[in-house]
């Protein structure tokens, strides 16, 4: 099989792209307008009433979780570079086992909006919370950023936009959903992402199988014919093994620390459900990275590398010029909206925990110190999402041209450094107290990001200077036992007998739940709201 | 009296339930950087054809993207009926 010379209309306006986007943004706005209507308080606001089925959940995890990067630049790597793309769809899953076996139920019973609730559940709230908040919203901003730049220019690639125009849809839209709909909205744009991309690509992947006798094998072997036996062997992507290590402990307890991810176990009525849809969503993403691996060496074999990187260098069109390949001029159409859609439900979810952090944890517990009525809190929580929403808009604008691949694994690094221990520690350590808790999450983001400007990443690749201060790209091996470890010694240095004394309460709701979670034996999980739990505080 | 054990029913509820949890992660944690270890350490081991088409690594990458949703279901059966089970007792 020769790769053909591509002749692609990737970048000239597609009326078909255009037509199954309208229809995505019609649908979804419709969705907003039902769930404007439905979203009357902050619960609703913020967690869906409680009333998101497991089942739901895990799409909408899923959707939350598959961006657009992964879904192009997985797939682009793999068709450049063969096995090593697969490194990354391995790494990029292996966190959610973890958030399913240590995170996901005792989160559910104990907090109600934020990771912050589950921290300050017996410690003192004021400094808690700031800590926390710090946490959350830097993880918010540099996976903004990464989520805005691209977008703008994935959409300039494949629309044939402008770059800013692309970003301000993408916000404009997004700030709709939030505003608006809240986490109902949002969780269902997730939803229908979700089923989009797996579709799509299962599509794409069964069309391409169908050429080599449905057999991946067979596809592998083609590589094989056509690239040498290398491309089913590691390449350059591993080399330093302790960089290795960095990068999955960054990814493997990232996962369990990033704000818009926790904030979705909120959403459905008890730890059963909580449980159940991590597995879903497991499942989904694990299957996700298999297609994506599958698209990828479809890409190599039917276009050629060549085609591929004339296209785009970073071989990010891999996947949309592979569908145009075997779908014609309409199947590129179909997933290109896809990837807009995708890349608008996870700012949505991204938007909406940073939110939540700014105007639950900020606003109602350490400005109005808890003592602020319903209305108020939901017009502050409007009022933040608008607010992060114009900040994504000129964060995408402003890192323009910039390399922000970086600042997804920087993301991770802090969520596995500032929020994952202190949020273990609560959980599972009497003796842990709010001089701790705040020095771990403290420590945990200062030192991650200031060990990734000290890192190659910033100081070879993007400043240009002949060595960095640190080694490592990623500095998960170093900050996140760091935060352990501050957290433990303060902890022990500082003691709060008060804190100690509600442990038992903590355990008890952390395992039991409250009294309006447990499930009726027999009906697994109601769709009806639910009332959430009170916090006590 | 029955106060108390309650609370050692509790306790041991809990103590099962991070039990299964460190297990369940540990393994994880072994199968992947098992994986990781494996890729940085020899690299043409895991570039070895098993059959035509097939290497070690893709077939191990893509036995720990399976046990990541094995495990996961393993302790949501467990979850689901032992742990439940014991927490419904628990609660009457």
């Amino acid at each position: 099989m020769n790769p053909q010379q591509a002749q692609t209309t990737i970048g000239e306006p597609n009326t078909t792209a255009i037509v199954f986007f309208l229809a995505f943004v019609g649908l979804t706005l419709a969705i907003t307008y039902w769930a404007a209507r439905k979203t009357k308080t902050t619960s609703e606001f913020f967690a869906a009433g409680g009333g998101v089925t497991g089942l739901q959940n895990g799409f909408a995890l899923a959707g939350d979780f598959m961006s657009a990067a992964s879904f192009l630049g997985i797939a682009g790597l793999v068709a450049l570079s063969g096995f090593d793309g697969l490194i990354y769809s391995v790494g990029w899953l292996v966190g959610w086992p973890v958030v399913t076996f240590l995170i996901a139920e005792p989160l559910r019973n104990l907090g109600k909006y934020t990771f912050a609730d589950v921290v300050a559940y017996r410690l003192k709230q004021t400094p808690v919370r700031i800590s926390a908040a710090l946490g959350t919203l830097t993880v918010v901003a540099f996976y903004l950023i990464a989520q805005m730049v691209g977008a703008g220019n994935l959409i300039r690639m494949m629309f044939g936009l402008s770059y800013e125009m692309a970003v301000v849809i993408v916000g404009v839209v997004m700030i709709l959903y939030v505003l608006f709909g809240g986490m109902i909205a949002t969780t269902w744009v997730q939803i229908v992402k979700a089923v989009l991309l797996l579709g799509g690509a299962s599509a794409l992947a069964l069309m391409v199988l169908a050429k080599f006798s449905y057999s991946p094998l067979a596809l592998f072997q083609e590589a094989v014919n056509q690239y040498g036996p290398e491309v089913l062997a590691p390449g350059k992507l591993v080399t330093n093994p302790l960089e290795a290590v960095s990068l999955g402990l960054a990814l493997m307890f990232g996962t369990a620390g990033l704000p818009h991810i926790l904030m979705r176990f909120y959403t459905v009525p008890n730890a059963k459900a909580a449980r159940s849809s991590v597995f879903y969503a497991t499942g989904l993403i694990g299957y996700f990275y298999l297609v994506t691996f599958i698209l990828g060496f479809g890409a190599s074999v039917l276009l050629g590398r060549g085609a591929i990187t004339g296209v785009d260098k970073g071989g990010n069109m891999a996947a949309p010029m592979l569908a145009e390949a075997v779908g014609g001029t309409p199947f590129l159409g179909f997933i290109s909206a896809v990837a807009f859609a995708t890349i608008l439900a996870v700012v949505a979810g991204l938007t909406l925990s940073g939110a939540a952090a700014l105007s639950h944890d900020l606003w109602t517990h350490v400005v109005r110190k808890g003592k602020s009525p319903e209305h108020e809190q939901l017009r502050v929580a409007r009022l933040a999402s608008l607010g992060l929403g114009i900040l994504a808009i000129l964060l995408g604008i402003i890192f323009k041209g910039q390399n922000v691949a970086f600042m997804v694994g920087l993301a991770f690094a802090i969520a596995a450094s500032a929020n994952f221990p202190a949020l273990l520690l609560s959980m599972l350590w009497k003796g842990f107290t709010t001089r701790g808790a705040v020095a771990s999450m403290v420590t945990g983001t200062l030192s991650a990001v200031i060990l990734i400007f000290l890192s190659p990443t910033v100081q070879v690749e993007l400043l240009g200077n002949k060595e960095a201060l640190f080694p490592l790209k990623n500095p998960g091996i170093l900050t996140m036992p760091l935060a352990f470890v501050v957290g433990w010694v303060v902890s022990l240095v500082s003691p709060e007998p008060e804190a100690a004394s509600r442990y038992a309460e903590v355990e008890h709701r952390m395992h039991v739940g409250a009294e309006a979670d447990e499930p009726t034996p027999s009906a697994p999980s109601k769709t009806s709201a639910t009332a959430t739990p009170v916090q006590s505080t | 009296m029955s106060q108390k054990t309650k609370a050692e029913e509790l306790e041991a509820l809990a103590a099962a339930r991070w039990r299964v949890a460190a297990v369940l992660t540990a393994a994880m944690l072994i199968s992947y950087f098992g994986f990781i270890l494996l890729v940085a350490f020899d690299k043409p081991l895991m570039g070895k054809q098993i059959v035509p088409g097939l290497s070690l690594g893709i077939l191990l990458g893509a036995l720990v993207i399976a046990s990541a949703w094995v495990f996961t279901g393993i302790y949501v059966l467990w979850a689901n009926n032992r742990y439940d089970k014991a927490l419904h007792q628990f609660r009457r």
